[in-house]
């Protein structure tokens, strides 16, 4: 039931961050793309971290949520060492992201 | 036409004579009466009451006796029968429904009256209250199992309680007499239970009753949800 609450509201976090997301990319590419560009708009902005942040953070939450029933489902794959093994892959990526995000914000 | 039987050992291969409004049971009683005598399978009723002579017919779980061979039979005039889909087979068209039967109660679908007691008086429930018409909704489920051999989650996980022990349940939830609400509702979350479902509604379309186990198992995620988050 946790595990079913979570994927849904992080579905509902990254239908609207996705499209931020998505957005921001359409806006920031015209006209040429550089990374002085990029960090001029992250650098010391908190609402950038702040939004990327839990964008990862939803996006390690759901795709390890998922990832853990199509296993269970399709390979049989069950049980709690595979439970310990998609919390890990789920902590990684969302460490990864929100420590990209951080770089962007600190460099 | 032209009749294929799953039977222990593999598929057997009859041919029988088409005739007028004739009922895929009627063609099943046909064979086990005039060639195959050791033929396995279940009926009662023949008139769609008690669900006991529900098969895979072409690939589709129903009820025999009110199948009009017509109406299900291949293009090129064969009919393909075969026990119902993820119960264990007794033999040839027979399943074992214990498992079916023992998620029924695993998802509690025992009615436990409030207090652990039932009252002397005669309980009023108005039948237009919304949770009267949910109970109602389900309640005409007479346990033949075609919801449950059309589930793809059942082929997936075989502890998943199914779609006809869950309707079940949903019933008692919206019952104002029960008293075993908070168990029944924790008994249904869970791997097993209401979240695993993907909703494609396969017990739905082919419900010979046309209940909707899928909505009532859409019901019981949103009562936990809101109610036990």
């Amino acid at each position: 039931m946790r595990l079913w609450a979570i994927q849904r509201v992080t579905a509902a976090v990254l239908a609207l961050a996705v499209a931020a997301h998505l957005a921001t990319i359409l806006y920031a590419v015209r006209g040429g793309l550089s990374a002085a560009e990029i960090l001029g708009r992250t650098r010391g902005a908190e609402g950038w971290l702040l939004f990327y942040a839990v964008f990862a953070l939803a996006a390690g939450l759901h795709g390890a949520v998922g990832l853990r029933n199509v296993a269970a489902e399709w390979l049989g794959w069950r049980g709690l060492r595979w439970d310990a093994t998609w919390l890990a892959i789920g902590a990684l990526t969302a460490a990864l992201g929100i420590r990209a995000a951080w770089g962007l914000y600190h460099a | 036409m032209k009749v294929r039987i799953q039977r222990d050992g593999g598929m057997a291969e009859y041919a029988v004579a088409a005739r007028a409004s004739q009922t895929v049971l009627d063609v099943v009683t046909e064979i086990q009466r005039e060639q195959a005598p050791d033929l396995a399978y279940r009926f009662a009723c023949r008139v769609g009451m008690c669900g006991s002579c529900a098969m895979e017919v072409n690939g589709v779980a129903r009820w025999t006796c009110r199948t009009h061979v017509s109406r299900v039979v291949g293009a090129d005039g064969v009919l393909e029968l075969r026990p119902l889909a993820n119960l264990p087979v007794i033999r040839d068209l027979v399943t074992d429904m214990a498992p079916f039967f023992e998620k029924w109660s695993r998802a509690g679908g025992q009615f436990v009256p409030k207090d652990g007691v039932v009252p002397a008086e005669f309980a009023v429930v108005p039948p237009a209250s919304p949770q009267r018409r949910e109970a109602d909704a389900g309640i005409e489920c007479i346990g033949c199992g075609v919801c449950y051999a059309s589930c793809d989650i059942v082929s997936w996980n075989a502890d998943y309680l199914g779609p006809a022990a869950m309707n079940r349940a949903w019933t008692l939830v919206n019952d104002e007499r029960d008293g075993a609400r908070a168990g029944r509702l924790r008994a249904v979350a869970g791997d097993a239970g209401c979240h695993s479902c993907h909703s494609t509604q396969g017990c739905t379309e082919r419900c010979p009753k046309g209940l909707d186990p899928s909505g009532a198992i859409a019901g019981l995620k949103r009562t936990i949800f809101w109610g036990l988050a």
